[in-house]
């Protein structure tokens, strides 16, 4: 019942935070483009393949986006002897609870439960946070414990909060914008008299980074098509095998209905 | 001495000897008589008449693929999520097995409600037909059980918290609850012992009983014979030469290529979802379950599937309030109306008796048992609809304004309360939820009196056409 309990209580805040959720940013990306999925892994490989495991995935699967065994083992097989094996990382959950504070999660199939348009926003969303123990902060995960890992090539951000009196106000501004924002609204005790209620968050280069902003999207991009396609690498398979199979079925139909009233054409 | 005297099989060419042979040592083709081809349906079945085949033919998907799912899969907590994602990956065909087996879960509910409303919107309950929805309603709760354990098994964020809450229910009886939530588990939390166990009754114990009353509800069908969309028997007007019923088919051929075609329509609908939405829209397959299972970390909203929110509404929607208000003045009202309508004395003292230990029940014990309750009958409820129904006629089709109209409201409510089940709790969501429970058992305790009341339609002698 605990548990029940613990839910309903946790419910009720969460409704109350999802009003000021982040609007995320719709990731254009495509399953079927094979150059923005070896990018992808590259990126994926050097960038994320160092704290976070992708366990359910073996390199040898890489030659189904285009790559032959010889680039996979020159280019992309770091933490690993033979192509046969799976992307495990050497950091131990100890080690990453003491380094981190957290383990980092297995990245198999977090496409699946975070959905590409999170993480799209998500690796782009990082800003500078003095407060924080890594030093970076999250618009789309508030206190997340990763740090940036890409900060030299998308330079760092700052986050420009700006007060408004209605949202009606904020939201025009934000409408206005190019990249990720929120407005957090404030109760009248936190915004004191005649303060603003609503806060529209946005974000803003302070530095820039080894990339150009597009640039940096576009990397973005690949490895969250990357990250999509590894979260189901048989998806293309699937909808292909999907349309022959509804054809199929479709002349199933037709030809049991033909059967159908054969037989019933006696009976009225 | 069988031998002797049964007739020689005829009429299957070059297998006629082999029959013969089988036959009289089996009651081969008295089966094949009394369930198929002498075996007389309504003529006039219509499109709800698809639905109970199709359940039939989802139960064998769901074991032939349940089956291929169990050669691979690792019911160990260490294991159980990679297993899942190995199948998906690795094994050859896997995700379309896998896909099948998750998303025939979802469409055998589909049918099983389609099924169920059918014989609402037909009374298919009433009298003869009363042991035969009995068996139904038994197959219904071994489905849900069946659910319930294989939701545990890819131990996802969802499998696991969905099983600690719902295990954690049991644990809100009286008195013995925490110790028999316990048992359930075989540990303090949700652990590997309660998915190894969750997975013998998935893959054994529940899909056993399950066939079995299967086949009690096949033999108890064919033993009263179907009812048709027009609630007449067909067995009242019978040929007089051949006692055949004069509207009626054989079921083979006749139904059995109408269920064909109804399996190839629905085989189009259900490969729509398994190869092009097998998430089917985050229903079938929630977004939070490809998070392998963390006993440390509960997830903001837990959800139960689509096909258990709307009991699961029910339970969140009993609080202090609506047991104080609306649960007390209900149980003395409808006390009331029983003392009023029911001139026999001792039902009357004993109505008063479990209205008087309901009201000391109310306000001694908490809100969440009463949830558990509230949702327990919410299913169980569905028992007791051949002995609520009061209306002469069982077809909605003779049926007047009152019974029509509540059912509209009953579906509409089914809905709405589903629909509250998956989303988190808000002060209006709760008082919606609220309302949606007292619609939800106005619907079936206040049957005998609209029933009754409504203007029926006289019945014809004969089926009608379509």
């Amino acid at each position: 019942m605990k548990a029940l309990v613990l839910a309903l209580v946790l419910a009720a805040p969460l409704a109350a935070a999802a009003e000021e959720a982040v609007r995320l940013d719709a990731a254009p990306i495509d399953p079927r483009d094979v150059a923005s999925l070896q990018a992808g892994a590259r990126t994926f490989v050097n960038y994320c393949l160092n704290c976070h495991s992708a366990s359910s995935m073996r390199y040898l699967k890489l030659e189904e986006i285009g790559l032959t065994e010889t680039q996979i083992k020159d280019n992309l097989l770091f933490t690993a002897d033979k192509i046969g094996e799976l992307m495990n990382v050497a950091l131990s959950r100890k080690d990453a609870k003491d380094w981190l504070g957290t383990v980092p999660p297995d990245l198999s199939v977090i496409a699946r439960a975070r959905g590409a348009d999170w993480l799209y926003t998500y690796l782009r969303s990082f800003y500078r946070d003095s407060e924080s123990a890594s030093g970076w902060n999250n618009m789309v995960y508030e206190r997340v414990a990763m740090p940036h890992v890409l900060w030299t090539l998308s330079g760092q951000q700052e986050l420009v909060p700006q007060g408004f009196k209605t949202l009606e106000q904020a939201e025009a501004i934000a409408r206005q914008q190019k990249s990720t924002w929120k407005i957090e609204t404030l109760t009248p005790e936190q915004a004191g008299k005649d303060g603003d209620r609503f806060v529209l968050k946005t974000l803003r280069t302070k530095t820039p980074g080894s990339l150009s902003q597009l640039e940096y999207d576009l990397l973005v991009r690949d490895l969250v098509n990357y990250m999509t396609w590894m979260a189901e690498p048989n998806q293309l398979e699937r909808r292909q095998a999907g349309y022959i199979v509804v054809l199929v079925l479709l002349v199933l139909v037709v030809l049991t209905y033909l059967l159908y009233k054969e037989f019933w054409k006696d009976v009225h | 001495m069988a031998a002797a005297e049964k007739q020689p099989v005829s009429g299957a060419g070059p297998f006629n000897g082999l029959l013969t042979w089988i036959d009289q040592r089996f009651p081969l083709m008295d089966l094949w008589y009394s369930h198929l081809s002498k075996y007389h349906a309504p003529k006039n079945f219509n499109f709800w008449y698809y639905f109970g085949s199709l359940a039939l033919f989802v139960l064998v998907l769901q074991i032939v693929t349940g089956i291929f799912l169990t050669m691979n899969y690792k019911p160990d907590a260490a294991q159980a999520f990679a297993s899942v994602e190995y199948i998906m990956r690795e094994v050859p065909a896997g995700w379309w097995i896998r896909y099948m087996h998750s998303t025939g879960a979802s469409f055998f509910f589909i049918c099983v409600y389609l099924h169920m409303f059918r014989g609402l919107l037909y009374g298919s309950y009433r009298r003869p037909r009363e042991l035969l929805w009995i068996v139904g309603m038994l197959i219904f709760l071994c489905l849900m059980a069946e659910a319930f354990f294989g939701y545990l098994l890819p131990w996802g964020q969802m499998s696991y918290w969905g099983a600690q809450v719902i295990v954690n229910l049991f644990g809100a009886i009286p008195w013995i609850g925490p110790d028999l939530a316990i048992w359930i588990r075989g540990d303090y939390v949700v652990s590997d012992a309660t998915l190894n166990r969750f997975f013998a009754f998935h893959v054994i114990a529940v899909p056993l009983v399950l066939l079995g009353l299967v086949g009690a509800h096949l033999l108890a069908l064919h033993e009263v014979g179907s009812s048709n969309p027009d609630g007449v028997e067909i067995k009242n007007s019978k040929d007089p030469k051949s006692g055949i019923p004069l509207d009626s088919v054989p079921f083979h051929p006749y139904y059995t290529v109408k269920d064909t075609f109804g399996v190839a329509v629905f085989l189009v609908v259900f490969s729509i979802v398994v190869f092009f939405m097998p998430e089917g829209g985050g229903y079938f397959l929630e977004a939070n379950n490809f998070i392998a299972a963390d006993p440390l970390k509960t997830p903001p909203h837990i959800a139960p599937v689509w096909y258990f929110t709307p009991y699961y509404s029910i339970l969140r929607a009993t609080t202090d309030e609506f047991v104080r208000w609306f649960l007390t003045p209900g149980i003395i009202a409808f006390a009331a109306l029983i003392a009023w309508s029911v001139k026999n004395t001792a039902i009357r003292a004993a109505v008063g008796a479990i209205a008087a230990v309901l009201l000391i029940g109310f306000f001694t014990l908490d809100a969440k048992v009463w949830g558990v309750v509230l949702m327990g009958v919410s299913v169980m409820i569905f028992f007791l609809l051949p002995w609520l129904d009061r209306c002469p006629v069982k077809s909605i089709r003779y049926k007047g304004p009152i019974t029509k109209a509540a059912l509209a409201i009953f579906v509409v409510t089914f809905f709405v309360l589903g629909y509250l089940g998956t989303e988190s709790v808000t002060a209006g969501r709760t008082i919606a939820a609220q309302v949606g429970t007292a619609v939800y058992f106005a619907f079936f305790l206040l049957m005998p009196w609209w029933s009754k009341m409504d203007k029926c339609k006289p019945e014809p002698q004969r089926v009608t056409g379509k």
